[in-house]
């Protein structure tokens, strides 16, 4: 199977196309999510990957064909939606943050299977390739479909790396940050709309119900390695990237596999490898320091 | 001159008034406490001035021009409690935060600001600690932190929300001086401060507030029984030490 993998990569260029794009997908939800984490917002990025669902049909069914751009703009229009009613929900009723994102998350999700079993019975519905956007298939992206995903995720690679000094302080200290001058409102909102983007560009790789984890798992892997958000900015978007790579790979040469729950797999080892041996706070490592300490206090 | 000025300030939160009428002035190269009970809206007014919080009403001038951060010259140490220890990031690297106002978007530290985080560790007693994560350090050493962030923010008017809470007598010596020498530098530092008995020790100019301004002037003639009742609603127990009044809370 390696041997195929090796293949693919170096001989299909649509292969290395949809592989690239993907790494690219991986390293942006790596970097993005490790802001989304420390401002506790990872769920958020859940609640809009489900919300994207209803507004791909919506797109669909308005266009009558599948094009890939207006597509992602309606679940970008959901997904935003879904991000305002929960605030609206958290700022003006008694019900807490956790539970609006789960209300949300679901009757969004909810509305958007419906629609959806409503275009694959449509005659010649079924060959919408929609239902790719539930798990994911990279290797139905076309050519288009890939060079879209793949300067998306470049262009919020760049903001990422322009925007880190101003980002870091804004959410460790909001209100030093104005003191400092910083439009806060302004960032607020660009990184909202950007953790967004990452999410809709990557749904149809990844599938709108594991997106999020492809936001979750590289970031919380890399905090077990690093004390500093410059390294684990870094170290989130590499793991991402080995995962999107991974998952790509096998996918596409293993037909019929979604490669959504392929990356998350890959994620998630690499999450135990981190949480095993990782120097900060890793098992091994909190282990051994107990054994000091025991040791210690023996003497 | 007057570092500053606030004039007919109300802040709401939920539609009820926190602070209402707030009027006062405070005159420059000061060493002012801001003393009133918990609840009595010190950090909100301190929130309100800096615009973090919004104003129902007010107008609010730092020597003598309208509050703007972009003028810089405004330094801020929140109060402890108020940001995640756990975020990825070490002591030199939230002192280097200061400077941002000044760096720049889309820039980087320089050497020079660097240079600068690094002299405000070691003029805290801080140098070992530059690389630590910082909840590895203790309470008064990220009080310190804090307050090396705002030094290297070089601004003339500083605003501290408690700076002195959770430290030891050594840190606390180590703060007031540092406080003394920014005074002597012509800078004016304003601090809410909870210790009554050091009032008039620590700070030349005073403002008692509880939901508005009940005294504000120099020390000697504010910081008197009477007033002090009267902001903490008579809850407050006197007794002497060695003749001169003492005040316990
Ligand atoms: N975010 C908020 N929402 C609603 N009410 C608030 C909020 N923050 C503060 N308050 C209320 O405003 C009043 C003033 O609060 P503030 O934090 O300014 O008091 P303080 O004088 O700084 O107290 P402390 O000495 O405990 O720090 C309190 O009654 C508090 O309950
Ligand atoms: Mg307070």
């Amino acid at each position: 199977m390696i041997q195929d993998m090796w293949n693919a990569l170096l001989h299909q260029p649509n292969t290395q196309w949809v592989v690239l794009s993907t790494m690219l997908l991986g390293i942006a939800s790596g970097v993005l999510g490790s802001f989304a984490l420390l401002k506790k917002q990872s769920l958020i990025g859940d609640a809009v990957a489900h919300a994207a669902l209803p507004g791909i049909c919506i797109a669909y069914l308005l266009i009558g064909e599948k094009q890939l751009l207006v597509l992602l703009l309606g679940a970008t229009a959901t997904g935003l939606l879904a991000t305002y009613l929960i605030q609206l929900i958290t700022t003006t009723t008694r019900i807490k943050k956790d539970a609006a994102i789960c209300l949300i998350l679901s009757v969004f999700f909810g509305t958007g299977i419906v629609l959806l079993s409503k275009i694959t019975q449509q005659a010649g519905g079924n060959k919408s390739g929609l239902d790719h956007f539930i798990f994911g298939q990279a290797a139905a992206m076309t050519r288009n479909d890939v060079y879209t995903m793949a300067g998306a995720a470049g262009g919020l690679i760049l903001i990422a790396f322009l925007l880190f000094k101003e980002w870091k302080l804004l959410i460790f200290d909001p209100d030093f940050a104005k003191n400092s001058g910083l439009p806060v409102g302004l960032l607020e909102t660009l990184f909202s709309t950007l953790l967004v983007i990452t999410v809709v560009i990557g749904i149809q790789a990844v599938g709108v119900i594991l997106m999020a984890a492809l936001l979750i798992i590289p970031t919380i892997s890399a905090r077990y390695w690093t004390d500093r958000l410059g390294w684990m900015v870094v170290i989130a978007g590499s793991i991402g990237a080995c995962s999107g790579i991974v998952g790509a790979l096998i996918s596409t040469i293993s037909t019929g596999l979604a490669t959504g729950p392929l990356i998350v797999v890959t994620a998630a080892g690499c999450f135990i490898v981190s949480f095993t041996i990782g120097p900060k706070r890793g098992l091994i490592q909190k282990l051994m320091a107990h054994r000091v300490r025991l040791k210690e206090e023996s003497i | 001159m007057e570092a500053l000025n606030v004039k007919d300030l109300q802040v709401a939160y939920d539609r009820k008034a926190v602070l209402d009428q707030v009027e006062l002035s405070i005159p420059k190269g000061s060493l002012t406490a801001i003393v009133g009970p918990n609840g009595a809206g010190k950090s909100t007014l301190i929130k309100a001035i800096l615009g973090m919080l919004k104003r129902s009403s007010g107008q609010i001038s730092i020597l003598g021009k309208p509050y703007s951060p972009k003028n810089r010259n405004v330094g801020y140490v929140p109060q402890r409690g108020s940001v995640d220890w756990d975020f990825p990031t070490n002591a030199l690297d939230v002192i280097l935060m200061g400077r941002y106002g000044h760096i720049g978007w889309f820039k980087r530290p320089s050497k020079q600001d660097i240079a600068l985080a690094k002299e405000a560790l070691h003029k805290l007693g801080m140098a070992d600690y530059a690389d630590r994560q910082i909840r590895q350090l203790s309470g008064g050493q990220q009080q310190r932190v804090f307050l090396a962030r705002a030094l290297v923010q070089d601004a003339e008017v500083y605003f501290m929300d408690e700076p002195f809470v959770g430290v030891d007598a050594k840190t606390e010596k180590a703060i007031i001086d540092l406080l003394r020498e920014l005074k002597q530098k012509g800078k004016t530092v304003i601090v809410v401060h909870h210790d009554l008995q050091t009032v008039p020790e620590y700070f030349d100019h005073t403002l008692l507030l509880n939901r508005t301004v009940i005294a504000n002037g120099p020390t000697e003639q504010v910081f008197t029984e009477d007033l002090l009742q009267k902001t903490y609603g008579g809850a407050l127990a006197f007794f002497s030490t060695n003749g001169d009044k003492r005040v316990m809370s």
